[in-house]
């Protein structure tokens, strides 16, 4: 078997196994299923309140892909953290395959568990408050999509490799929702936030994604948005491997990585 | 009450309060009871700008008092959870020790955290957006702020007996959570949603604690605002009177069908 075709079996048995093992999890099904139903009717009953109803189906399109981070970020923060408390952190360090490319399928399969979230929101909205769901470039729509949630698996990467030496790590994900919705403006366009976040929005790969999902909806350049996601992943993905190698060495010498 | 029944309920919440290691580590403590709260605010803030909807006020109320249910919910329903957890359910439940003093003396510890997270919520959410309240008003506002984290509590201590017979609490915990974020008018005013979710809120916490607060900080008067408080307090004792005679009655199930120690 080459090295080639080792990894990619790796990727692929790590991807089976992390998606198998996700759908087995009560808090996880509910950040992949009930969270994203929450989100949505609340965005709904938000904006078709507000005086610019014609928001509402931008607003449930965002709520969908709110719910792709949640899981995401839910799951890259749990990827460190769940292995440490069943005790197999330390086997999967001391194994013979490098830590990242072990983490990389466990935070893609997280991503990819995440787009039932969307198909959940959409299908709500349709069949709840009867939105509509009708994408200008389906093509590209179906383009954008797995693009956004490798973008989202880069990201969960680098956070869960950075979380290797934090005991509490889940946390510290846990944390990050909401600002990163905000920086996003998955939810909120950015030219109503401070001038200062949109220099944070541009280094997010979601932000690319989900306006490249947008406009593939709505209408719009979608290309720009797909390449900066893409390229955006493999910025994060030189990155982790940077943590992975540091942290990983630290957590080695400070005998953290079995501290529940 | 007895002495023994006063410690149980002082010494033993405190001492259930501080088990709780998971949570009173910074790392924890931080982010979930000082930074998230700022962001869940903003967030709603926002949202309610793009949408034209409500002022900064109405989502800085609403937000910081409805932030108290995670501690009022999951703390509470975790100093019951993290017994069975921890395998010290069979060994609290088969003391002589009265119950009431036993469950309710662990809500005191939880009330005042929901407390402070929602007073420091409401502050750093007013001071980052701006938001002017009367200072006449901010005693009210704290007594109003005391009074919804012990009825949210109140539910807390419902979700704590349902722990005895669930095991994914944490998922029960966030359903709370969520459903509280949506039905209370928190963000979208109760007029604003369809009677089958305004009217349960009636009966839930945080309902009529966010409009007296909301309220209060258009600078009403506490006398204009003593029904929703009331009305608040006995929506919170009658969620704690049920979650108690819940645990009653598990407590005596999970004896007959062993079901105690199922972790």
């Amino acid at each position: 078997m080459t090295a080639g075709t080792r990894l990619l079996r790796m990727i692929w048995v790590g991807w089976v196994f992390r998606v198998k093992e996700m759908t087995r999890s009560g808090l996880f099904v509910f950040t992949a299923v009930i969270e994203p139903l929450i989100f949505a009717t609340l965005t709904y009953y938000l904006f078709s309140a507000g005086s610019k109803p014609e928001t509402v189906f931008y607003s449930a399109l965002g709520a969908g892909m709110m719910g792709i981070w949640s899981t995401t970020l839910f799951a890259s923060g749990g990827a460190v953290q769940w292995q440490r408390w069943q005790g197999t952190l330390e086997l999967l360090v001391a194994a013979p395959s490098r830590f990242l490319l072990v983490i990389f399928p466990l935070t893609l399969g997280s991503a990819t568990i995440g787009l039932y979230s969307l198909v959940a929101t959409l299908a709500w909205e349709r069949l709840l408050f009867g939105l509509p769901f009708d994408p200008v470039h389906p093509l590209l729509f179906a383009l954008s999509v797995p693009t956004m949630i490798l973008g989202l698996g880069a990201l969960g990467l680098l956070i869960a490799t950075s979380f290797v030496l934090y005991r509490n790590a889940n946390a510290l994900s846990n944390m990050l929702e909401f600002p990163v919705w905000l920086a996003t403006g998955v939810i909120v366009p950015l030219s109503l936030l401070p001038g200062w976040t949109e220099g944070i929005g541009w280094t997010l790969a979601p932000t690319w994604g989900f306006r490249a999902v947008r406009r593939s909806v709505f209408g719009g350049e979608v290309w720009p948005g797909i390449g900066m996601s893409l390229g955006l992943a493999v910025v994060y993905i030189v990155l982790a491997a940077v943590c992975s190698t540091v942290f990983e060495r630290r957590a080695r010498e400070r005998a953290t990585l079995s501290l529940t | 009450m007895s002495l023994t029944s006063l410690r149980v309920f002082f010494i033993g919440g405190l001492l259930s309060y501080r088990a709780l290691f998971g949570w009173l580590s910074p790392w924890v403590m931080i982010p979930t009871f000082v930074i998230a709260p700022i962001f869940q605010i903003l967030l709603f803030t926002y949202i309610g700008r793009a949408a034209h909807l409500r002022s900064d006020e109405f989502y800085v109320v609403g937000n910081a008092l409805q932030y108290a249910s995670i501690p009022c919910v999951f703390a509470m329903t975790n100093t019951v959870a993290g017994e069975r957890y921890q395998s010290t359910l069979g060994a609290v439940l088969v003391t002589p020790a009265k119950r009431i003093p036993l469950f309710v003396g662990r809500s005191l510890p939880v009330i005042l955290n929901g407390f402070l997270v929602a007073a420091f919520a409401f502050a750093a959410g007013g001071a980052i957006l701006r938001i002017h309240v009367p200072a006449s008003s901010i005693p009210a506002l704290a007594l109003v702020l005391f009074v919804t984290a012990t009825a949210t509590t109140g539910l807390g201590l419902s979700t704590a007996a349902i722990a005895l017979l669930a095991r994914d609490t944490a998922t029960l915990s966030n359903i709370v959570f969520g459903t509280l974020l949506v039905v209370t008018g928190a963000n979208v005013a109760l007029e604003d949603l369809p009677g089958w979710m305004s009217t349960p809120a009636q009966g839930l916490p945080l309902t009529h604690g966010i409009e007296a607060a909301r309220r209060l900080a258009d600078g009403a008067s506490f006398g204009r605002v003593g029904g929703l408080v009331a009305a608040e307090a006995l929506v919170g004792l009658l969620w704690a009177v049920l979650g108690y005679a819940t645990i009653r009655l598990l407590e005596w199930q999970s004896r007959i069908h062993a079901t105690l120690e199922r972790a």
